[in-house]
C-alpha cells in the first residue's frame, strides 16, 4: 500500500470520516502498521471475527488514526490458523486488545502478556464465546481462578486491594497498589467486571435497532456511541444525513460533553475537599438535564438518535430556553472557575498530580481529553470533520502540563468552547427534515462510525449479514488507550490522591469492558 | 472566601420536597411514621454496580445534588455493607460481578432489604442473559422492590426507596438470628 496512489487491495471504506481499508497478509500487517505509526498514526483498535462459515477463516482487524484518516489493516489468518503478528511493540495498547480478543474469540497474538483479561473464570478457558458455534445465550458455572497480579518485593512493600465493589457510586474494577507507607510504587489494574457480552449481543440484531444496544455501551457516552453506530449503518446504505438532523446530533454531543464536564468538575471539587464545588457543579449539570428532558424528553439521550436521523425536532420554545441557558452557563462556569482558580488548597492538591508527561502520553498513544492535557492536539471534531464539525469549526484545546489542573482547565475550557458551539447550532439551525428513512443494508458489507465523545474518540466497526442483520459490531471507547496511563501517572503519588487522579481521568468500565 | 459565601447566598436552597410515593395500600403518613420507627430517619444504602453501563449511575449521584438532597432525608450512602440496611444494585448482573454481588449481600447485617434498579437489573434490559450475564438481580440474590426505566429518574429511585418500607417487617435472611432487645 502507498498514500497515493491505491492498490487493488486498497479500498474505500464506508465511513463518516476519511476512511480506507487495506487487506494484508501476515508480513505486510505489520509492515504497514509499523509505516503508518512513523507516519504518526496511533492504534485506535483491534477486533476479531469468525468468518469460518463463510470462507474458512478468522478475520484480524486494526483500526489505525492518522491525523487526517482512519486506516483499518484487514488480515485473513490462512489454513485455519488462529495465531496473527502482535503489534504490542508498536502500539502499547494493543496489549490488553490482544488479550480480550483472545478471550473471546480465541486468536492468539505471536507474543507479548497471555493473561487473561475479559475473562475472569465465567466462561470455561476452552470456550471462545464469539465464535459462531457458540450459542448466543448459552450460560456457564463460574471457575474463577487467582488472578496472577504482578508482585512488587522490598523491605516495607505492601499491597492494598481495592475494588471491584467501591466505597462510592462508582463502576466496578480492582486496583492493586504496592506501596511503601503511603507511597505508590506500583499500580496494576484489572478491568473486565462490566463485561456484558455486548458484541455477541449484536450478532444477528436488526440493524435498524442496534442503535439501542450502542447507546448502553457507556451510559455517560450514549449520543457519541448511538451517532458512531447510526453513521456506520449510514455509510454502508448511502444514506444522507439531513443537516438539521446533523445539527440536533451535534448538539447533543455538545449537551453531553457539558453535562459530563460539569459533573467532573463538581466531583473533582469534592475529591480535593471543597464540597461547595460538588453542589454548585451538580446544581448547573442537573438544570441542563432537565431542559434536556424538556427538550428531548429524556434526562440523558438514550435512544435520542437513530438511523437517518433524531427522534423529535427541536421548536422555538426550546431553541430559545437553551439560549437562555448557554448565557447563563457562560457566566456561571467562569464565575466558578475564578474560584477554582484562586482556591489556593485546591490548587495544592490538583497541581502537579497524577503527572502524565507529554513524552509519556505520546508514547502511549494517549487520545481525547486525556491527551489534550499532555499536549497531544488531536480531535476528531477538528482533523476529521463529518457534518455538522465541517463548518462548525470548534476550537483546539491544549494544555502540556499533564496534571490534574490541566486535566481541569481542558475540562472548563472546552464547556466554553461547547457552549458556544450549542449556541451557533441554535442559531443557524438548518430548515428540512430531522429523520429520513434509511434502506435496507446489503449483505457482507463494513462500515466505521468515528465520533469525539466528551472522552475522546469513539468507534464502531459495524458489517452486516442478509436480511437487514448485524453481523459483526465491535465498539471501542478510548478509554482503552488511557486506562493503562493511569499506572503510569499515580507512580511516585500518595495512595489518598488516587480517587482524585483516578477522577481527572474518569474513564469508562463498561465501555471498556463491553 | 468571600466569593464562595457570596455565591452560595446567591444560589440558595434548592432542595425540593420528597415526591409522594405511589403505593396502593399506604398512605404517605403511615409510610413516613414507618420509615420514622424502622430507621429513626437514618437509611443507609450500599450501591452496587453489577455491570451496569453507567447510565443508572449518573442518576443515583443526582440524587445527592441540592435538587434531591437525598442526605437530608436521613437517606445516605455508605462505604461499607456492614453499615448498610439496602443494597442498591445496578446492572443485569455480569458474570464478572457475580460473587462480588453474592459477597457484598452476604456481609450486610440483619434486617436488609435489596432495591434493584434500572430495566437491565428488572428484567434484564437490552443486554438479555449471555454467556457473561446472568440477568435479573432476583435470579442472583432476592430482590425487595424494583425501580424501573433506562435510566430511572432519580425522582423514581426517590419512590423506590420509599417503597421498600411497605414491607410490614423488614425481611430476615434464612438462618439469622433475630434481635431480641
Amino acid at each position: 500500500m502507498t498514500d497515493n496512489s491505491p492498490e487493488p487491495n486498497d479500498l474505500h471504506l464506508p465511513a463518516n470520516v476519511a476512511a480506507r481499508r487495506v487487506t494484508v497478509d501476515a508480513a505486510h500487517w505489520l509492515a504497514d502498521a509499523q509505516r503508518l505509526r512513523d507516519q504518526g498514526a496511533g492504534l485506535l483498535t483491534l477486533w476479531g471475527t469468525d468468518d469460518r462459515d463463510r470462507d474458512g477463516v478468522f478475520r484480524v482487524f486494526a483500526a489505525l488514526l492518522l491525523p487526517d484518516r482512519v486506516v483499518v489493516l484487514e488480515h485473513a489468518l490462512a489454513g485455519g490458523s488462529t495465531v496473527y503478528p502482535a503489534l504490542g511493540h508498536l502500539f502499547p495498547v494493543a496489549e490488553r486488545l490482544q488479550r480480550a480478543m483472545y478471550d473471546l474469540l480465541g486468536l492468539r497474538a505471536d507474543a507479548g502478556d497471555c493473561r487473561p483479561w475479559l475473562r475472569h473464570g465465567g466462561w470455561p478457558e476452552s470456550i471462545f464465546p464469539l465464535r459462531r458455534d457458540v450459542g448466543a445465550t448459552q450460560n456457564y458455572a463460574i471457575h474463577a481462578k487467582p488472578y496472577p497480579f504482578v508482585p512488587v518485593s522490598g523491605d516495607g512493600v505492601h499491597e492494598i486491594a481495592v475494588g471491584p465493589v467501591h466505597a462510592g457510586t462508582i463502576e466496578p474494577g480492582h486496583f492493586r497498589f504496592s506501596v511503601v507507607g503511603e507511597k505508590v510504587l506500583r499500580l496494576e489494574e484489572r478491568l473486565g467486571y462490566a463485561h456484558k457480552g455486548i458484541a455477541k449481543r449484536f450478532d444477528r440484531q436488526p440493524l435498524q435497532e442496534g442503535h439501542r444496544l450502542a447507546a448502553r455501551i457507556c451510559g455517560d457516552s450514549t449520543v457519541a456511541f448511538s451517532w458512531a453506530y447510526c453513521a456506520a449503518l449510514e455509510a454502508i446504505t448511502g444514506t444522507e444525513l439531513p443537516r438539521r438532523a446533523a445539527a440536533l446530533r451535534a448538539l447533543a454531543l455538545e449537551r453531553e460533553r457539558i453535562a459530563n464536564h460539569l459533573g467532573d468538575l463538581g466531583s473533582l471539587g469534592n475529591d480535593a475537599g471543597l464540597a461547595f464545588g460538588l453542589v454548585q457543579f451538580s446544581r448547573l449539570k442537573e438544570q441542563l438535564v432537565r431542559l434536556n428532558h424538556d427538550a428531548f424528553g429524556q434526562r440523558y439521550l438514550f435512544d435520542y438518535l437513530l438511523p437517518g436521523g433524531v427522534v423529535i425536532d427541536l421548536g422555538a420554545r426550546m431553541i430559545r430556553s437553551m439560549l437562555e441557558e448557554a448565557a447563563m452557563l457562560e457566566q456561571a462556569v467562569p464565575a466558578l472557575r475564578a474560584i477554582f482558580d484562586d482556591h489556593a488548597g485546591m490548587q495544592d492538591r490538583f497541581r502537579d498530580a497524577g503527572l502524565l508527561s507529554p513524552e509519556l502520553a505520546r508514547a502511549h498513544g494517549a487520545i481525547g481529553l486525556v491527551g489534550r492535557a499532555s499536549g497531544i492536539a488531536r480531535d476528531a471534531r477538528i482533523d476529521l470533520p463529518w457534518p455538522p464539525y465541517d463548518v462548525l469549526q470548534p476550537g483546539r484545546v491544549l494544555r502540556s502540563a499533564g496534571d490534574v489542573a490541566a486535566r481541569v482547565q481542558v475540562r472548563f475550557d472546552e464547556i466554553m468552547d461547547s457552549l458556544r458551539l450549542c449556541q451557533s447550532l441554535l442559531q443557524t439551525l438548518p430548515e428540512g427534515p430531522g429523520l429520513v428513512p434509511v434502506p435496507a443494508a446489503p449483505p457482507g458489507r463494513i462500515g466505521l462510525g468515528l465520533i469525539e465523545g466528551w472522552r475522546g474518540p469513539v468507534l464502531i466497526a459495524l458489517e452486516t449479514a442478509p436480511d437487514n442483520r448485524v453481523r459483526h459490531c465491535h465498539a471501542h471507547d478510548p478509554s482503552w488507550q488511557n486506562w493503562p496511563l493511569i499506572e503510569h501517572a499515580i507512580i511516585g503519588n500518595i495512595v489518598p490522591d488516587f480517587p482524585l487522579i483516578n477522577k481527572s481521568f474518569n474513564l469508562a468500565y463498561s465501555g471498556h469492558d463491553g | 472566601m468571600f466569593s464562595i459565601l457570596a455565591r452560595i447566598r446567591r444560589t440558595g436552597i434548592l432542595s425540593e420536597p420528597l415526591p409522594t410515593p405511589e403505593l396502593r395500600d399506604a398512605p404517605l403518613e403511615g409510610l413516613q411514621r414507618e420509615l420514622q420507627s424502622v430507621f429513626g430517619r437514618a437509611l443507609r444504602i450500599r450501591h452496587v454496580d453489577a455491570g451496569s453501563c453507567n447510565g443508572c449511575e449518573l442518576e443515583i449521584h443526582a440524587l445527592s445534588n441540592p435538587y434531591y438532597n437525598l442526605e437530608g432525608s436521613g437517606i445516605a450512602f455508605v462505604a461499607s455493607p456492614r453499615h448498610a440496611d439496602v443494597l442498591l444494585v445496578t446492572g443485569p448482573v455480569s458474570v464478572n460481578m457475580e460473587e462480588a454481588l453474592r459477597r457484598t449481600y452476604e456481609a450486610m447485617p440483619d434486617p436488609k432489604w435489596v432495591l434493584a434498579v434500572g430495566d437491565c437489573s428488572t428484567c434484564t434490559g437490552v443486554f438479555g442473559v449471555n454467556y457473561a450475564t446472568r440477568g435479573r438481580v432476583a435470579d442472583v440474590i432476592p430482590v425487595d422492590a424494583v425501580v424501573n426505566g433506562c435510566p430511572p429518574t432519580p425522582t423514581a429511585l426517590l419512590r423506590g426507596l420509599l417503597q421498600l418500607t411497605g414491607h410490614a417487617q423488614p425481611p430476615v435472611s434464612p438462618g439469622a438470628v433475630p434481635f431480641d432487645g
